[in-house]
């Protein structure tokens, strides 16, 4: 059986648990999505107008430095969410992103997002709190990384 | 009367057979007794004293198959006097031998559940005959994942391996390292980051650590996010063990040996002690 649009956000951890009466305001704002590997969604400086939430497949989040070429950041896979630049001004990618591996995604318009949690605060609050949520994560995860725990001198201290 | 058992603190004498570089720091070591004789048997998670004449003892963990008793297989990085000694050892130089000694992994208590092994950069080492062990007897196991995380794509230990256990249809094998070279198409991220992607029944799992204890530190909160009960993580902890039959001190760890009644701990035991700035 071919599962819907909202059955698939239901279950994607980002929307686990959502009002069904919100999810079925943010499936107006869902599409589905194919990505081949080695191809970018987004890249650095582009306006930041989607969120993906990834079903299956790699991401890779890039940062491009002369000299260096592209550094990958951080990895992006199923179960996870790519971007947040699309909730906060001036909407724009601070990273690129590149498959890895062929991907699927729900992609979200975050301008048809944004406006309808302006219209009902109450998902506006629902949507911020689980954008909080993977940026804390998301910020844990650096400061660990900054610890460089397999390193010699873990912390850097000297 | 007079005891059979042998000295505790007696080395035995072993011939290095093999030296073999896994990464630029870290190399393993196998070895055979000098005389031919038998190695005592050991279990997963378990130590030996190595000693390098003339130099000084470590406590290096087993890392080969409990089933393959030969050669008798350790692997260390080369951080300290000793250590570094040891990672120039050559084919035939004789090194002296005690232990086994202390607790092991609860492989026991693991069949029947799923099983979480995460391992960070040389972590990998203590955990390596428990990986042996499961892949061997499948068929007493549940879901079994290992989560395993390195500095950089260089820093991966043991990657044939890796690369076989992922091949298994019944292992799930996930590796991330911190930085990243151009050519790695892996993941990128904290091995904390792995626990929620990863597919196990945290309600019916045992979960083994070892790594730097920061990144145990954290590992715990993550398999506690997750929903893995406190008494069904194992960790593996590192302390300067010295006699190794608990009898000098030096590893003393609150009430415990880390020697004796270590390294391999249930969390739930040294929880209140990890979280102390000195113990």
């Amino acid at each position: 059986m071919m599962q819907t649009l909202e059955s698939i956000l239901a279950e994607h951890p980002f929307f686990k648990g959502l009002d069904p009466d919100y999810l079925e305001l943010v499936t107006g704002c869902a599409s589905n999505v194919r990505f081949d590997a080695g191809t970018y969604i987004f890249r650095e400086g582009e306006e930041a107008s989607q969120f993906y939430l990834i079903r299956e497949g790699k991401v890779a989040l890039e940062i491009y430095a002369a000299q260096h070429g592209s550094i990958t950041i951080e990895t992006i896979e199923a179960g996870e969410v790519l971007g947040w630049s699309w909730i906060f001004p001036p909407y724009r990618w601070h990273f690129s992103g590149r498959v890895f591996e062929p991907t699927r995604a729900i992609a979200l318009d975050g301008k048809c997002l944004r406006t309808k949690g302006e219209v009902d605060h109450d998902l506006g609050y629902e949507l911020m709190k689980r954008v909080a949520q993977i940026m804390m994560e998301r910020l844990q995860a650096t400061r660990i990384r900054l610890l460089d725990m397999y390193g010699d001198n873990p912390g850097g201290r000297l | 009367m007079t005891s059979t058992l042998p000295d505790p603190m007696l080395p035995q004498l072993y011939r290095v057979q093999h030296v073999r570089r896994e990464i630029p720091d870290t190399f393993t070591l196998e070895l055979e007794p000098k005389d031919g004789g038998e190695i005592p048997p050991f279990a997963t998670g378990q130590f030996n004293m190595l000693y390098v004449f003339g130099v000084g003892e470590i406590p290096i963990s087993i890392s080969g198959d409990p089933a393959k008793r030969r050669p008798l297989v350790h692997t260390t990085r080369a951080v300290g006097t000793v250590s570094r000694t040891m990672s120039e050892l050559k084919p035939d130089d004789v090194i002296g031998v005690r232990g086994p000694f202390g607790s092991h992994w609860p492989i026991k208590q693991a069949e029947g559940k799923d099983v979480v092994i995460a391992a960070g950069g040389i972590g990998l080492a203590p955990l390596r005959s428990v990986m042996y062990h499961v892949s061997s007897q499948r068929e007493k196991y549940g879901k079994t994942v290992l989560l395993y995380g390195a500095r950089t794509p260089a820093d991966i230990l043991y990657r044939r391996e890796l690369e076989n256990w992922r091949a298994h249809f019944d292992l799930e094998v996930y590796v991330t390292v911190d930085r990243v070279t151009d050519l790695w198409r892996g993941s990128v991220g904290v091995v904390t980051q792995l626990i929620p992607r990863a597919p196990f029944d945290p309600k019916n799992t045992i979960a083994m650590v070892c790594g730097p204890e920061l990144m145990m530190r954290f590992t715990i909160v993550e398999l506690e996010k997750r929903g893995v009960a406190l008494e069904n993580i194992y960790l593996s902890m590192e302390r300067n063990m010295k006699c190794a039959i608990g009898m000098c001190g030096h590893c003393q760890y609150g009430p415990n040996f880390v020697c004796k009644d270590g390294p391999v701990f249930q969390y739930s035991q040294i929880q209140a002690l990890l979280a102390k700035w000195e113990v």
